[in-house]
Protein backbone atom coordinates (compact mmCIF):
# COMPACT_ATOMS: atom_id res chain seq x y z
CA UNK A 1 0.00 0.00 0.00
CA UNK A 2 1.33 3.35 -0.98
CA UNK A 3 0.85 6.00 1.61
CA UNK A 4 1.08 8.92 -0.74
CA UNK A 5 0.94 9.87 -4.34
CA UNK A 6 4.41 11.44 -4.19
CA UNK A 7 7.24 10.58 -6.59
CA UNK A 8 9.50 9.96 -3.63
CA UNK A 9 8.58 10.16 -0.02
CA UNK A 10 11.02 9.69 2.84
CA UNK A 11 9.97 9.31 6.46
CA UNK A 12 12.23 9.56 9.47
CA UNK A 13 15.36 8.76 7.48
CA UNK A 14 18.59 8.63 9.48
CA UNK A 15 22.05 7.62 8.38
CA UNK A 16 24.78 6.60 10.78
CA UNK A 17 28.21 5.93 9.30
CA UNK A 18 31.24 4.90 11.36
CA UNK A 19 29.35 5.93 14.50
CA UNK A 20 28.94 9.39 13.02
CA UNK A 21 25.53 10.79 12.42
CA UNK A 22 25.17 11.93 8.80
CA UNK A 23 21.41 12.45 8.54
CA UNK A 24 18.85 12.71 11.34
CA UNK A 25 15.12 12.11 11.01
CA UNK A 26 14.65 13.50 7.55
CA UNK A 27 11.12 13.81 6.23
CA UNK A 28 10.84 14.87 2.64
CA UNK A 29 8.28 14.46 -0.07
CA UNK A 30 8.84 15.15 -3.74
CA UNK A 31 5.65 15.64 -5.68
CA UNK A 32 4.83 16.15 -9.32
CA UNK A 33 6.14 19.46 -10.70
CA UNK A 34 8.10 20.26 -7.54
CA UNK A 35 11.25 22.34 -7.73
CA UNK A 36 13.15 21.84 -4.52
CA UNK A 37 16.58 23.25 -3.79
CA UNK A 38 18.63 21.83 -0.94
CA UNK A 39 21.16 24.11 0.69
CA UNK A 40 23.50 23.51 3.57
CA UNK A 41 27.16 23.71 4.56
CA UNK A 42 29.81 21.15 3.61
CA UNK A 43 29.33 17.92 5.48
CA UNK A 44 25.63 18.60 5.99
CA UNK A 45 24.73 15.32 4.35
CA UNK A 46 23.25 16.80 1.16
CA UNK A 47 24.78 14.31 -1.24
CA UNK A 48 24.03 11.46 1.15
CA UNK A 49 20.38 12.49 1.18
CA UNK A 50 20.29 12.36 -2.64
CA UNK A 51 21.95 8.95 -2.61
CA UNK A 52 19.37 7.63 -0.14
CA UNK A 53 16.47 9.04 -2.15
CA UNK A 54 17.80 7.45 -5.36
CA UNK A 55 18.39 4.14 -3.60
CA UNK A 56 22.19 4.14 -3.99
CA UNK A 57 22.56 4.01 -0.24
CA UNK A 58 20.42 2.25 2.32
CA UNK A 59 19.67 4.48 5.30
CA UNK A 60 20.31 3.16 8.80
CA UNK A 61 16.68 3.70 9.72
CA UNK A 62 13.55 5.22 8.23
CA UNK A 63 11.50 4.54 5.17
CA UNK A 64 11.84 5.68 1.59
CA UNK A 65 9.13 5.04 -0.96
CA UNK A 66 9.59 5.61 -4.66
CA UNK A 67 6.68 5.65 -7.04
CA UNK A 68 6.49 2.56 -9.17
CA UNK A 69 8.41 2.85 -12.46
CA UNK A 70 9.69 6.26 -11.42
CA UNK A 71 12.24 7.47 -13.95
CA UNK A 72 15.01 9.50 -12.36
CA UNK A 73 17.57 11.50 -14.29
CA UNK A 74 20.70 12.03 -12.22
CA UNK A 75 23.33 14.64 -12.91
CA UNK A 76 26.45 14.34 -10.73
CA UNK A 77 28.59 17.32 -9.75
CA UNK A 78 31.27 16.28 -12.20
CA UNK A 79 32.80 13.17 -13.64
CA UNK A 80 36.45 12.33 -14.07
CA UNK A 81 36.86 12.53 -17.81
CA UNK A 82 39.36 9.81 -18.22
CA UNK A 83 41.83 10.83 -20.84
CA UNK A 84 42.88 7.26 -21.34
CA UNK A 85 39.67 6.45 -23.19
CA UNK A 86 38.37 8.18 -26.31
CA UNK A 87 34.67 8.93 -26.26
CA UNK A 88 32.45 11.31 -28.16
CA UNK A 89 29.69 13.36 -26.53
CA UNK A 90 27.06 11.31 -28.32
CA UNK A 91 28.74 8.07 -27.31
CA UNK A 92 28.77 9.20 -23.70
CA UNK A 93 25.20 10.37 -23.37
CA UNK A 94 23.82 7.21 -24.96
CA UNK A 95 25.89 4.56 -23.18
CA UNK A 96 23.60 2.21 -21.25
CA UNK A 97 20.53 4.36 -21.97
CA UNK A 98 17.26 3.28 -23.47
CA UNK A 99 16.39 6.01 -25.93
CA UNK A 100 14.98 6.63 -29.37
CA UNK A 101 16.08 9.05 -32.07
CA UNK A 102 13.26 11.48 -31.29
CA UNK A 103 14.20 11.90 -27.64
CA UNK A 104 17.90 12.06 -28.53
CA UNK A 105 17.24 14.84 -31.03
CA UNK A 106 14.97 16.62 -28.56
CA UNK A 107 17.60 16.58 -25.82
CA UNK A 108 20.37 17.72 -28.15
CA UNK A 109 18.30 20.73 -29.20
CA UNK A 110 17.04 21.44 -25.73
CA UNK A 111 20.48 21.51 -24.13
CA UNK A 112 22.06 23.03 -27.24
CA UNK A 113 24.60 20.32 -27.93
CA UNK A 114 24.32 20.55 -31.71
CA UNK A 115 27.82 21.85 -32.27
CA UNK A 116 29.64 19.59 -29.87
CA UNK A 117 27.75 16.33 -30.21
CA UNK A 118 30.52 14.68 -32.19
CA UNK A 119 33.41 16.17 -30.22
CA UNK A 120 35.57 14.16 -27.86
CA UNK A 121 34.75 14.52 -24.15
CA UNK A 122 38.37 15.35 -23.38
CA UNK A 123 38.26 18.67 -25.28
CA UNK A 124 35.08 20.10 -23.73
CA UNK A 125 35.00 23.23 -21.57
CA UNK A 126 33.49 23.14 -18.08
CA UNK A 127 30.18 24.60 -19.22
CA UNK A 128 29.95 22.23 -22.18
CA UNK A 129 30.65 19.26 -19.94
CA UNK A 130 27.85 20.25 -17.55
CA UNK A 131 25.41 20.51 -20.48
CA UNK A 132 26.50 17.07 -21.63
CA UNK A 133 25.86 15.63 -18.17
CA UNK A 134 22.48 17.33 -18.14
CA UNK A 135 21.63 15.94 -21.57
CA UNK A 136 22.50 12.44 -20.39
CA UNK A 137 20.25 12.78 -17.35
CA UNK A 138 17.35 13.92 -19.56
CA UNK A 139 17.63 11.29 -22.28
CA UNK A 140 15.13 8.78 -20.92
CA UNK A 141 12.46 11.45 -20.28
CA UNK A 142 12.71 11.31 -16.48
CA UNK A 143 9.85 12.23 -14.13
CA UNK A 144 12.37 13.60 -11.68
CA UNK A 145 15.68 15.32 -12.32
CA UNK A 146 18.19 15.15 -9.49
CA UNK A 147 21.14 17.53 -9.68
CA UNK A 148 24.09 17.61 -7.29
CA UNK A 149 25.66 21.09 -7.31
CA UNK A 150 25.44 21.20 -11.09
CA UNK A 151 27.07 24.60 -11.59
CA UNK A 152 29.77 24.44 -8.98
CA UNK A 153 32.70 24.41 -11.37
CA UNK A 154 31.40 27.16 -13.63
CA UNK A 155 32.20 30.85 -13.69
CA UNK A 156 29.43 33.29 -12.89
CA UNK A 157 28.10 33.72 -16.43
CA UNK A 158 28.31 29.99 -16.92
CA UNK A 159 26.25 29.54 -13.77
CA UNK A 160 23.65 32.05 -14.96
CA UNK A 161 23.31 30.31 -18.31
CA UNK A 162 23.10 26.92 -16.72
CA UNK A 163 20.35 27.86 -14.29
CA UNK A 164 18.45 29.54 -17.10
CA UNK A 165 18.61 26.26 -18.96
CA UNK A 166 17.32 24.36 -15.93
CA UNK A 167 14.46 26.86 -15.63
CA UNK A 168 13.57 26.33 -19.31
CA UNK A 169 13.60 22.57 -18.92
CA UNK A 170 11.42 22.83 -15.83
CA UNK A 171 8.86 25.02 -17.55
CA UNK A 172 8.75 23.01 -20.80
CA UNK A 173 8.76 19.48 -19.46
CA UNK A 174 6.47 17.65 -17.12
CA UNK A 175 9.29 17.20 -14.66
CA UNK A 176 10.12 17.63 -10.99
CA UNK A 177 13.51 18.93 -9.96
CA UNK A 178 15.51 18.26 -6.83
CA UNK A 179 18.77 20.14 -6.73
CA UNK A 180 21.62 20.79 -4.36
CA UNK A 181 22.90 24.29 -4.91
CA UNK A 182 24.75 27.00 -3.07
CA UNK A 183 23.88 29.63 -5.64
CA UNK A 184 20.61 30.40 -4.00
CA UNK A 185 20.55 33.99 -5.24
CA UNK A 186 20.64 32.58 -8.77
CA UNK A 187 18.12 29.79 -8.41
CA UNK A 188 15.60 31.50 -6.18
CA UNK A 189 13.59 32.77 -9.12
CA UNK A 190 12.89 29.27 -10.34
CA UNK A 191 12.87 27.23 -7.19
CA UNK A 192 9.55 26.69 -5.47
CA UNK A 193 10.87 25.38 -2.22
CA UNK A 194 14.13 25.66 -0.33
CA UNK A 195 15.26 23.11 2.17
CA UNK A 196 18.08 23.93 4.61
CA UNK A 197 19.93 20.86 5.67
CA UNK A 198 22.43 20.37 8.42
CA UNK A 199 22.09 16.69 9.27
CA UNK A 200 18.47 17.47 10.10
CA UNK A 201 16.17 19.72 8.13
CA UNK A 202 16.69 23.09 9.76
CA UNK A 203 13.99 24.89 7.87
CA UNK A 204 12.10 24.70 4.64
CA UNK A 205 9.68 26.78 2.63
CA UNK A 206 9.37 29.18 -0.27
CA UNK A 207 12.57 31.18 -0.88
CA UNK A 208 11.12 34.53 0.24
CA UNK A 209 9.71 32.99 3.31
CA UNK A 210 12.83 31.09 4.20
CA UNK A 211 14.99 34.15 4.00
CA UNK A 212 13.16 35.38 7.08
CA UNK A 213 13.59 32.20 9.01
CA UNK A 214 15.87 32.64 12.02
CA UNK A 215 17.51 29.27 11.44
CA UNK A 216 18.34 30.27 7.91
CA UNK A 217 19.77 33.57 9.08
CA UNK A 218 21.91 31.92 11.70
CA UNK A 219 23.19 29.40 9.20
CA UNK A 220 23.93 31.59 6.24
CA UNK A 221 24.05 35.06 7.73
CA UNK A 222 22.12 38.17 6.88
CA UNK A 223 24.03 38.91 3.70
CA UNK A 224 22.75 35.79 2.06
CA UNK A 225 19.23 36.53 3.20
CA UNK A 226 19.49 40.05 1.89
CA UNK A 227 20.78 38.82 -1.42
CA UNK A 228 17.79 36.55 -1.62
CA UNK A 229 15.01 38.81 -0.68
CA UNK A 230 16.27 42.28 0.17
CA UNK A 231 14.43 41.81 3.35
CA UNK A 232 15.76 43.42 6.49
CA UNK A 233 15.08 41.39 9.48
CA UNK A 234 16.52 41.07 12.90
CA UNK A 235 15.58 38.41 15.27
CA UNK A 236 16.67 37.25 18.64
CA UNK A 237 16.93 33.58 18.81
CA UNK A 238 18.88 31.06 20.72
CA UNK A 239 19.46 28.26 18.27
CA UNK A 240 23.16 27.83 18.22
CA UNK A 241 24.08 27.53 14.60
CA UNK A 242 26.78 30.15 14.84
CA UNK A 243 29.48 27.53 14.27
CA UNK A 244 28.22 27.18 10.76
CA UNK A 245 28.55 30.77 9.71
CA UNK A 246 31.49 31.42 7.48
CA UNK A 247 31.94 27.82 6.54
CA UNK A 248 30.52 28.35 3.12
CA UNK B 1 42.93 -0.25 -12.82
CA UNK B 2 45.88 -1.62 -14.82
CA UNK B 3 47.88 -1.96 -11.61
CA UNK B 4 45.06 -4.02 -10.28
CA UNK B 5 45.94 -6.45 -13.05
CA UNK B 6 49.54 -6.32 -11.88
CA UNK B 7 48.71 -7.41 -8.36
CA UNK B 8 46.57 -10.24 -9.66
CA UNK B 9 49.46 -11.27 -11.92
CA UNK B 10 51.91 -11.16 -9.01
CA UNK B 11 49.74 -13.50 -6.99
CA UNK B 12 49.80 -16.08 -9.78
CA UNK B 13 53.18 -17.53 -8.75
CA UNK B 14 51.62 -18.67 -5.49
CA UNK B 15 48.96 -20.38 -7.58
CA UNK B 16 51.68 -22.09 -9.64
CA UNK B 17 53.40 -23.35 -6.47
CA UNK B 18 50.23 -24.54 -4.78
CA UNK B 19 48.94 -26.08 -8.01
CA UNK B 20 52.05 -28.25 -8.30
CA UNK B 21 52.20 -28.97 -4.56
CA UNK B 22 48.59 -30.12 -4.33
CA UNK B 23 48.65 -31.83 -7.70
CA UNK B 24 45.75 -29.81 -9.12
CA UNK B 25 47.76 -28.52 -12.04
CA UNK B 26 49.17 -25.06 -12.68
CA UNK B 27 46.18 -23.54 -14.47
CA UNK B 28 43.71 -24.50 -11.79
CA UNK B 29 45.99 -23.26 -9.01
CA UNK B 30 46.56 -19.95 -10.76
CA UNK B 31 42.86 -19.31 -11.38
CA UNK B 32 41.84 -20.08 -7.78
CA UNK B 33 44.62 -18.05 -6.14
CA UNK B 34 44.24 -15.08 -8.51
CA UNK B 35 40.48 -15.01 -7.94
CA UNK B 36 40.95 -15.12 -4.16
CA UNK B 37 43.48 -12.29 -4.28
CA UNK B 38 41.29 -10.28 -6.62
CA UNK B 39 38.27 -10.60 -4.34
CA UNK B 40 40.35 -9.85 -1.24
CA UNK B 41 41.65 -6.75 -2.96
CA UNK B 42 38.16 -5.61 -4.02
CA UNK B 43 36.87 -6.12 -0.51
CA UNK B 44 39.75 -4.19 1.08
CA UNK B 45 39.30 -1.42 -1.47
CA UNK B 46 35.58 -1.14 -0.70
CA UNK B 47 36.23 -0.93 3.02
CA UNK B 48 38.60 1.99 2.31
CA UNK B 49 41.03 1.14 5.10
CA UNK B 50 44.06 1.90 2.96
CA UNK B 51 44.62 3.92 -0.20
CA UNK B 52 44.44 1.88 -3.38
CA UNK B 53 48.13 2.49 -4.18
CA UNK B 54 49.27 1.30 -0.77
CA UNK B 55 46.96 -1.66 -0.91
CA UNK B 56 48.28 -2.75 -4.31
CA UNK B 57 51.89 -2.16 -3.35
CA UNK B 58 51.54 -4.31 -0.24
CA UNK B 59 49.31 -7.06 -1.63
CA UNK B 60 51.00 -7.52 -4.99
CA UNK B 61 54.49 -7.92 -3.60
CA UNK B 62 53.35 -9.94 -0.61
CA UNK B 63 51.65 -12.36 -2.99
CA UNK B 64 54.76 -12.64 -5.18
CA UNK B 65 57.01 -13.19 -2.16
CA UNK B 66 54.80 -15.86 -0.62
CA UNK B 67 54.72 -17.56 -4.01
CA UNK B 68 58.51 -17.67 -4.26
CA UNK B 69 58.84 -18.87 -0.65
CA UNK B 70 56.28 -21.65 -1.16
CA UNK B 71 58.07 -22.81 -4.30
CA UNK B 72 61.57 -22.75 -2.83
CA UNK B 73 60.66 -24.22 0.59
CA UNK B 74 59.05 -27.21 -1.04
CA UNK B 75 61.89 -27.57 -3.49
CA UNK B 76 59.41 -27.61 -6.35
CA UNK B 77 61.41 -28.13 -9.48
CA UNK B 78 60.15 -25.44 -11.78
CA UNK B 79 61.93 -22.79 -13.75
CA UNK B 80 60.81 -19.67 -11.88
CA UNK B 81 62.35 -17.51 -14.59
CA UNK B 82 59.95 -19.03 -17.11
CA UNK B 83 56.99 -17.83 -15.05
CA UNK B 84 58.51 -14.41 -14.38
CA UNK B 85 59.40 -13.59 -17.98
CA UNK B 86 57.53 -16.14 -20.02
CA UNK B 87 58.82 -19.12 -21.94
CA UNK B 88 56.81 -20.23 -24.91
CA UNK B 89 58.53 -23.61 -24.88
CA UNK B 90 56.66 -24.54 -21.67
CA UNK B 91 53.30 -24.34 -23.46
CA UNK B 92 51.87 -27.76 -24.23
CA UNK B 93 49.06 -28.48 -26.66
CA UNK B 94 46.59 -28.99 -23.81
CA UNK B 95 47.63 -25.53 -22.53
CA UNK B 96 46.67 -24.22 -25.96
CA UNK B 97 43.14 -25.54 -25.60
CA UNK B 98 42.83 -23.94 -22.19
CA UNK B 99 43.98 -20.68 -23.76
CA UNK B 100 41.34 -20.89 -26.51
CA UNK B 101 38.69 -21.53 -23.88
CA UNK B 102 39.94 -18.65 -21.71
CA UNK B 103 39.98 -16.23 -24.62
CA UNK B 104 36.48 -17.29 -25.64
CA UNK B 105 35.06 -16.76 -22.15
CA UNK B 106 36.83 -13.40 -21.82
CA UNK B 107 35.47 -12.08 -25.11
CA UNK B 108 31.97 -13.28 -24.25
CA UNK B 109 31.98 -11.73 -20.76
CA UNK B 110 33.24 -8.40 -22.10
CA UNK B 111 30.78 -8.27 -25.00
CA UNK B 112 27.78 -9.05 -22.80
CA UNK B 113 28.70 -6.45 -20.19
CA UNK B 114 30.32 -3.91 -22.49
CA UNK B 115 28.15 -0.87 -21.76
CA UNK B 116 28.05 -1.54 -18.02
CA UNK B 117 31.83 -1.83 -17.95
CA UNK B 118 32.11 1.48 -19.81
CA UNK B 119 29.76 3.34 -17.52
CA UNK B 120 31.34 2.03 -14.31
CA UNK B 121 34.73 3.08 -15.67
CA UNK B 122 33.42 6.59 -16.30
CA UNK B 123 31.51 7.16 -13.08
CA UNK B 124 30.18 4.69 -10.51
CA UNK B 125 27.28 6.92 -9.44
CA UNK B 126 26.11 7.37 -13.03
CA UNK B 127 26.21 3.60 -13.31
CA UNK B 128 24.13 3.24 -10.14
CA UNK B 129 21.60 5.65 -11.61
CA UNK B 130 21.16 3.21 -14.51
CA UNK B 131 20.59 0.36 -12.10
CA UNK B 132 24.07 -1.16 -12.34
CA UNK B 133 25.75 -2.37 -9.18
CA UNK B 134 29.43 -1.38 -9.59
CA UNK B 135 30.51 -4.15 -7.21
CA UNK B 136 29.28 -6.82 -9.64
CA UNK B 137 31.04 -5.15 -12.53
CA UNK B 138 34.28 -4.91 -10.56
CA UNK B 139 33.91 -8.57 -9.67
CA UNK B 140 33.42 -9.34 -13.34
CA UNK B 141 36.57 -7.40 -14.13
CA UNK B 142 38.44 -9.45 -11.51
CA UNK B 143 37.28 -12.66 -13.15
CA UNK B 144 38.25 -11.47 -16.61
CA UNK B 145 41.68 -10.30 -15.41
CA UNK B 146 42.22 -13.61 -13.66
CA UNK B 147 41.50 -15.51 -16.83
CA UNK B 148 43.78 -13.23 -18.83
CA UNK B 149 46.60 -13.68 -16.32
CA UNK B 150 46.20 -17.46 -16.22
CA UNK B 151 46.13 -17.65 -19.99
CA UNK B 152 49.11 -15.41 -20.68
CA UNK B 153 51.31 -16.39 -17.73
CA UNK B 154 53.43 -18.94 -19.58
CA UNK B 155 53.97 -16.80 -22.66
CA UNK B 156 54.40 -13.27 -21.28
CA UNK B 157 55.47 -13.99 -17.69
CA UNK B 158 53.89 -12.50 -14.60
CA UNK B 159 56.24 -9.52 -14.34
CA UNK B 160 55.32 -8.34 -17.82
CA UNK B 161 51.61 -9.10 -18.03
CA UNK B 162 50.82 -5.56 -16.87
CA UNK B 163 52.77 -4.26 -19.86
CA UNK B 164 50.42 -6.11 -22.19
CA UNK B 165 47.42 -4.78 -20.29
CA UNK B 166 48.63 -1.19 -20.71
CA UNK B 167 50.76 -0.80 -23.84
CA UNK B 168 48.38 -2.02 -26.60
CA UNK B 169 45.55 0.02 -25.07
CA UNK B 170 47.75 3.13 -24.85
CA UNK B 171 48.85 2.56 -28.46
CA UNK B 172 45.31 2.40 -29.77
CA UNK B 173 44.24 5.43 -27.68
CA UNK B 174 46.00 7.65 -30.22
CA UNK B 175 44.28 6.04 -33.17
CA UNK B 176 40.73 5.45 -31.93
CA UNK B 177 37.66 7.67 -31.63
CA UNK B 178 35.47 5.46 -29.49
CA UNK B 179 35.92 2.88 -26.75
CA UNK B 180 34.87 0.08 -29.10
CA UNK B 181 37.38 1.13 -31.73
CA UNK B 182 40.02 1.39 -29.05
CA UNK B 183 39.36 -2.17 -27.88
CA UNK B 184 39.53 -3.51 -31.44
CA UNK B 185 42.74 -1.69 -32.32
CA UNK B 186 44.30 -2.69 -28.98
CA UNK B 187 43.49 -6.32 -29.73
CA UNK B 188 45.08 -5.98 -33.15
CA UNK B 189 48.18 -4.32 -31.69
CA UNK B 190 48.37 -7.11 -29.09
CA UNK B 191 48.16 -9.83 -31.72
CA UNK B 192 50.80 -8.18 -33.92
CA UNK B 193 53.08 -7.72 -30.88
CA UNK B 194 52.75 -11.34 -29.79
CA UNK B 195 53.36 -12.80 -33.26
CA UNK B 196 56.31 -10.55 -34.09
CA UNK B 197 57.62 -10.86 -30.53
CA UNK B 198 57.70 -14.64 -30.80
CA UNK B 199 59.58 -14.43 -34.11
CA UNK B 200 62.02 -11.98 -32.48
CA UNK B 201 62.56 -14.33 -29.55
CA UNK B 202 63.34 -17.19 -31.93
CA UNK B 203 65.73 -14.99 -33.88
CA UNK B 204 67.57 -13.78 -30.75
CA UNK B 205 67.04 -16.93 -28.68
CA UNK B 206 65.55 -14.62 -26.02
CA UNK B 207 62.63 -15.19 -23.63
CA UNK B 208 59.26 -14.64 -25.31
CA UNK B 209 57.75 -12.17 -22.80
CA UNK B 210 60.37 -9.41 -23.06
CA UNK B 211 60.52 -9.78 -26.86
CA UNK B 212 56.75 -9.28 -27.11
CA UNK B 213 56.85 -6.26 -24.81
CA UNK B 214 59.69 -4.67 -26.81
CA UNK B 215 57.70 -5.00 -30.03
CA UNK B 216 54.53 -3.60 -28.45
CA UNK B 217 56.51 -0.65 -27.04
CA UNK B 218 57.91 0.05 -30.53
CA UNK B 219 54.34 0.09 -31.87
CA UNK B 220 53.38 2.44 -29.04
CA UNK B 221 56.11 4.95 -29.95
CA UNK B 222 55.16 4.70 -33.63
CA UNK B 223 51.53 5.50 -32.81
CA UNK B 224 52.72 8.40 -30.67
CA UNK B 225 54.74 9.80 -33.57
CA UNK B 226 51.77 9.24 -35.87
CA UNK B 227 49.59 11.19 -33.45
CA UNK B 228 52.07 14.07 -33.33
CA UNK B 229 52.29 14.21 -37.13
CA UNK B 230 48.50 14.31 -37.43
CA UNK B 231 48.32 17.31 -35.13
CA UNK B 232 50.68 19.34 -37.35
Amino acid sequence: MKLTNALISAKNVSVLKNQKSILENIDIQINKKDFITIIGPNGAGKTMLLKCLMGFYKPTSGMIERKEKLKIGYMPQSINVINTMPMTVKGFITVKKKYDDVSLHKVITEVNLGEIVNKQLSVLSGGEMQRVLLARSLLNNPDLLILDEPAQNLDISGQLNFYKLIQEIYSKRDISILMISHDLHLVMVSTKKVLCLYKHICCSGAPQQIAKDPEFLSMFGKDMANMMSIYQHSHDHNHDHSYLVGEE
Amino acid sequence: MSYYGESIAHSSLLGVGLGILLGTGINFGVIIICLLFGILFLWLQQSKILSTDTLLGVLAHLALSIGIIVISLNRIKIDIEAFLFGDILTVSSSDLWIMYLGVGITILLILINWSSLLLVTIDEDLARAEGINPIYINLLLTIVLTIVVAVSLQIIGLLLITAMLIIPAATSRRLANSPGQMALIATLVGVISVISGIFLSVELDAPSGPSIVVISAILFFLSYLFGLMQKD
